[in-house]
């Protein structure tokens, strides 16, 4: 179980969470969304300890990590699987190396049963046979795919996916879309998804939780969401600008 | 951020004192062998080998430039035959082990920085902390171990060749006797001249990988990010590694020479 507590975070002047407070279930999928710059990334990269908070904590299966050290978040670490925005492939490293990464480190595995695993997690994301390519051959999308490759293979408790479908084609983004209800069944993991697609927020979400000026401003299920009157939900799911906006 | 912009101080005292934490963290992780031996090869490849052409060009022409000029002064009080004597003390003690420490600087440091902030600017190093591996093991642990061992080694290399190639221009050009140039020098030169040089080089790696690592891991964003990050990384290893040696001198002055 994830849960955070009043978590506060600024850079310099600016205040990005203002106390957020949430808790997420042991195999829920829950959607994060909010408009761009409203801090969906920085939440979610306090959930995995990747920064610090300024006030309140992030409990892991009840374990507080803001207080932890970086050799000791390493082992709270190991629960979670991240897919990045940009992917975050290392450039040096093959398809086989990014996704293998983890694998090979631990030591765990011989070279050939790491093989067939990062091939099967290859296959799980349709990008069989792309081992030997250095991520600069990939489209935008495969990256992605690889990243998810890379960010399951080892079967984490819980994934977060950082804005998984912004800067796809739509279809793309369908397949991603479908690739991330794949794991959340498959897998039967924790999943939470940073996005502002709704159309994504539909498809993969149980639950949604909506991020406006630092605070969960909403809460309930995609449909709850889709029909809130709330007039911050309602502008944000039906693509509504503010007036104010508008004058240039 | 903007607060410490304003405190120059502050901010030069706080980034003292992050380099001096990564740094001892990076030893940690050397002496519990956290990196993984084939990093530590490429690593050993990138800066000993593929420094060779630099360290050798470096090493030589200083040679060379010492001996003519010294033999300019050594002549008109008829020392000639000590030009080399004079070289090689210079060399051992300082100059091998500065000169080829700020080559590498530029030439490794520079590389070290601009990898690393590339990597923070495309997430790859938050990736690397996602995968439950510290970038300390990953990524600093091998280049620190790889500069350690090769900077002391190309400091030899570019002591010896600057000998030679000192011998060469006062033998071949200058027209003196190799055997009183040789005796001369052999006489003069202690091994705790040679052991100076490269304990400093010892320490100026420590100097060129920290320095390199920590404002790559901390460069800011985009492409300016890089470009600063590489910048400072020169700068502050060059400036470090020049301060530094005065007071490494003073240290092993007291400490090799002046003992007895």
């Amino acid at each position: 179980m994830i849960e955070v507590c009043q978590l506060h975070k600024s850079f310099g002047q600016q205040q990005v969470l203002c106390g957020v407070d949430l808790q997420i279930d042991e195999g829920e999928s829950v959607v994060i969304i909010g408009g761009s710059g409203c801090g969906k990334s920085v939440l979610l990269r306090h959930i995995i300890g990747l920064v610090q908070p300024d006030a309140g904590d992030v409990k892991i299966d009840g374990q507080g990590i803001a207080d932890l050290s970086e050799r000791e978040l390493v082992t709270v670490r190991r629960k979670f699987g991240m897919l990045f925005q940009g992917a975050a492939l290392f450039d040096s490293l093959t398809v086989e190396e990014n996704v293998g990464f983890l694998l090979e480190r631990e030591q765990t595995m011989s070279p050939s049963q790491i093989r067939e695993t990062v091939a099967d997690a290859l296959e799980l994301v349709d990008l069989g046979g792309t081992q030997a390519k250095k991520p600069a051959e990939l489209s935008g999308g495969m990256k992605k795919r690889v990243g998810l490759a890379r960010a399951i293979v080892y079967k984490p408790e819980i994934i977060l996916y950082d804005e998984p479908t912004t800067g796809l084609d739509p279809v793309v983004a369908d397949s991603i879309d479908q690739l991330v209800v794949k794991m959340r069944d498959q897998l039967n993991c924790t999943s939470i998804v940073v996005t502002h697609d709704t159309r994504s927020m539909r498809r993969v979400g149980n639950r949604v939780m909506m991020l406006h000026h630092g605070r969960i401003h909403a809460n309930g299920t995609p449909e709850e969401i889709f029909n809130s009157t709330d007039p911050v939900v309602h502008k944000f799911v039906n693509g509504i600008a503010d007036p104010k906006d508008l004058e240039f | 951020m903007g607060r410490s912009a304003d405190n120059p101080l502050k901010d030069a005292l706080a980034s003292l004192g992050r380099v001096t934490v990564l740094f001892l963290e990076t030893l940690r992780s050397i002496a519990t062998k956290q990196f993984r031996v084939r990093d530590l090869v490429e690593q050993i490849h990138f800066i000993g080998v593929k420094s060779q052409s630099v360290v050798l060009l470096t090493g030589a022409f200083t040679g060379m430039v010492m001996c003519a000029q010294f033999y300019i002064q050594f002549h008109k009080v008829k020392m000639d035959s000590a030009v080399m004597s004079v070289v090689s003390v210079a060399m051992a003690r300082e100059l091998g082990a500065v000169l080829t420490s700020l080559m590498i600087a530029g030439r490794v440091g520079a590389a070290m920085a601009a990898q690393l902030g590339t990597m923070k600017v495309t997430e790859q190093i938050d990736a690397l902390r996602t995968l439950a591996t510290s970038p300390v093991d990953y990524l600093v642990a091998p280049r620190l171990l790889a500069m350690f061992i090769s900077l002391p080694l190309l400091t030899a290399e570019a002591i010896a060749i600057s000998l030679v190639s000192g011998m060469v221009v006062a033998v071949f050009l200058l027209g003196l006797d190799p055997v009183f140039l040789w005796s001369n020098m052999v006489f003069y030169t202690w091994s705790v001249d040679i052991w100076m040089g490269l304990i400093k080089a010892f320490i100026f790696a420590g100097i060129i990988a920290t320095v390199a690592c920590h404002k790559g891991m901390h460069c800011g964003q985009g492409a300016e990010g890089v470009g600063r990050a590489t910048t400072e990384a020169v700068v502050v290893a060059s400036i470090t590694i020049l301060v530094s040696n005065f007071f490494v001198t003073l240290i092993l002055n007291k400490l090799l020479i002046y003992q007895g």
